[in-house]
């Protein structure tokens, strides 16, 4: 699993970073998110699925 | 860039095809189906033009784009490029035109997402609005009939000022300010492309109403100062703008001035609130299995008591797909704008700087190729592995998309599933009227259902 950000869509809700603080960071000086893990284990599919369902911008991907 | 003159526009616009004329004599072009039938328009442009059509609107020429390539470059455009600012001239008015915001919109936007729309502060938000819910319903018995215009718009009048404003003004709120605010919203006529301040009744209903509200916020303003100051942990935000001093030591905001920033914050997630919630209940009364399926899954969630504020920060799926779907069907705005500061390329044509450019929504969101039978009302479409909000993020619009997406939009989620979760718990709504005569008034740019729009409630058994 290999996970994505659309910088010109994300608009630093940190709403991913409640869904998944392993895989993904609010970051105070963009403004916007920061990746921590593009690579997740599989284990973590559920909560990225998450991540990327209720980013309120539609930022987030996972690509297989 | 080069000066800009309306033939050399007009010229370059000559590429793009024009949609036809309903009304041949309008001097404005299309401005009078815009004020009459804007809906039929919009799709027309789709159906005759493809993904990029134009309509002249006043003495603007628009280029409307629709589809998934075209509306990518639309909403990724950044504002010197596509220009939010002089779109919408009805706002001018209705916002106060001495009204000076030390911000651009872009900044106001990320102040209040900052402020009040940040994630920690939803769980406050959400007891906040099931609490004003539960006012709201206080006075019903145990069957009646409310307006879902009248009840929506009063409710998100509350939740969106105590949200955003703070409790304390909220408290000094009644009936008559939803009122004064609903004249405003009636006053966004399209007549104001061609003239803001034309001599016609919505415009001076909405001058009145806004001079009414100033005087609102001005009493107001007079019993803070004659009640003195408060403990910081009990003030809002109009204590801190009444505190803020000029370099001269005086007042640095007038009543006027507050008021027209109180609007402006409140003016997005309120009318476009209301109608979501309205017309979600007129869905659900519309297909009785889909309003069973919800209420046997808040029925399920609230079994052990569970708290509002902390369920409506959470997954409610059924809930929520026919609140997609609802937006999905009708966006409260059908229209978005912005002027070309720049030539801007969509697709093989050139967009000359000067013209104006649309995106639509309520075109885009029934789009047959990315919607299977896109009239038809189906919260399926957001069930795992369909998500046609997910997969067509460029189409699926009703929020917007790109750098100016709503900000508002996880708030407005969380308040619309506070809002049913009270609902839909203690009682049972049914059409009072004829299912189709439930429609929107499409005569001003802000949509709001046409009255009259009658529901009956009853009180569930055993609540």
């Amino acid at each position: 699993m290999r996970v994505s950000a659309d910088y010109d869509l994300c608009q630093g809700h940190a709403m991913c970073e409640v869904e998944a603080p392993e895989v993904f960071a609010y970051d105070k000086d963009t403004n916007q998110v920061r990746i921590l893990d593009v690579h997740p284990d599989e284990s973590r599919r559920p909560e990225v699925a998450a991540a990327v369902k209720y980013c309120p911008t539609m930022a987030l991907a996972i690509e297989d | 860039m080069t000066s800009i003159d309306s033939a050399s526009v007009r010229a370059s616009l000559d590429g793009i095809p024009e949609v036809s004329r309903r009304f041949p004599d309008d001097p404005h072009g299309h401005l009078r189906e815009l004020r009459t039938d804007p809906i039929a328009l919009l799709h027309r442009v789709r159906d005759e033009c493809g993904d990029l059509g134009r309509f002249q609107l006043a003495d603007k020429d628009v280029a409307l784009v629709s589809g998934a390539e075209l509306n990518e470059t639309f909403f990724r455009a950044p504002d010197d490029v596509l220009d939010q600012g002089e779109a919408y001239p009805f706002m001018t008015p209705i916002f106060g035109k001495g009204v000076v915001f030390d911000a651009s919109s872009e900044r106001r936007k990320e102040m209040l997402k900052n402020q009040s729309l940040r994630g920690e502060q939803m769980k406050g938000h959400a007891a906040t609005i099931e609490r004003e819910v539960n006012r709201m319903v206080a006075a019903w018995g145990d069957d009646g009939e409310i307006d879902l215009l009248d009840f929506f718009a009063e409710l998100t009048i509350y939740t969106t000022s105590s949200c955003l404003i703070g409790a304390p003004f909220r408290e000094e709120l009644d009936s008559r300010f939803a009122h004064h605010y609903h004249d405003l919203e009636r006053g966004t006529d399209a007549l104001a492309y061609v003239d803001p301040y034309a001599d016609i009744d919505s415009f001076r209903r909405r001058d009145a109403a806004r001079q009414t509200l100033v005087g609102l916020v001005q009493d107001i303003m007079d019993r803070r100062s004659a009640r003195g100051t408060v403990p910081k942990e009990e003030r809002d935000l109009l204590d801190v703008l009444i505190s803020l001093r000029g370099d001269d030591g005086e007042p640095q905001f007038s009543a006027d001035e507050i008021t027209g920033m109180f609007i402006s914050m409140m003016f997005a997630g309120h009318h476009t609130s209301s109608g979501t919630a309205a017309w979600a209940l007129i869905e659900l009364m519309r297909h009785p299995d889909a309003m069973a399926d919800v209420v046997a899954e808040l029925d399920e969630i609230y079994a052990d008591g569970a708290e509002v504020s902390f369920q409506a920060l959470r997954s409610i799926p059924r809930l929520e797909s026919v609140i997609k779907e609802t937006l999905r069907l009708h966006p409260p705005l059908i229209l978005l704008l912005r002027v070309a500061k720049q030539d801007v390329q969509f697709g093989d044509h050139l967009v000359p700087a000067g013209a104006m450019v649309g995106a639509t929504p309520r075109v885009s969101n029934r789009i047959a190729d990315d919607f299977p039978d896109p009239d038809a009302f189906d919260p399926g479409r957001y069930v795992d592995p369909r998500q046609e909000d997910l997969l067509n993020r460029w189409t699926w619009i009703p929020f917007g998309a790109g750098r100016h997406r709503c900000v508002g939009s996880a708030f407005a989620m969380m308040q619309l599933k506070a809002i049913f979760s009270v609902l839909l718990r203690d009682y049972e709504f049914e059409m009072s009227q004829p299912s189709e005569s439930y429609r929107d008034d499409c005569s001003k740019m802000v949509i709001q259902l046409e009255q009259s729009c009658r529901v009956r409630y009853r009180r569930r058994a055993g609540r």
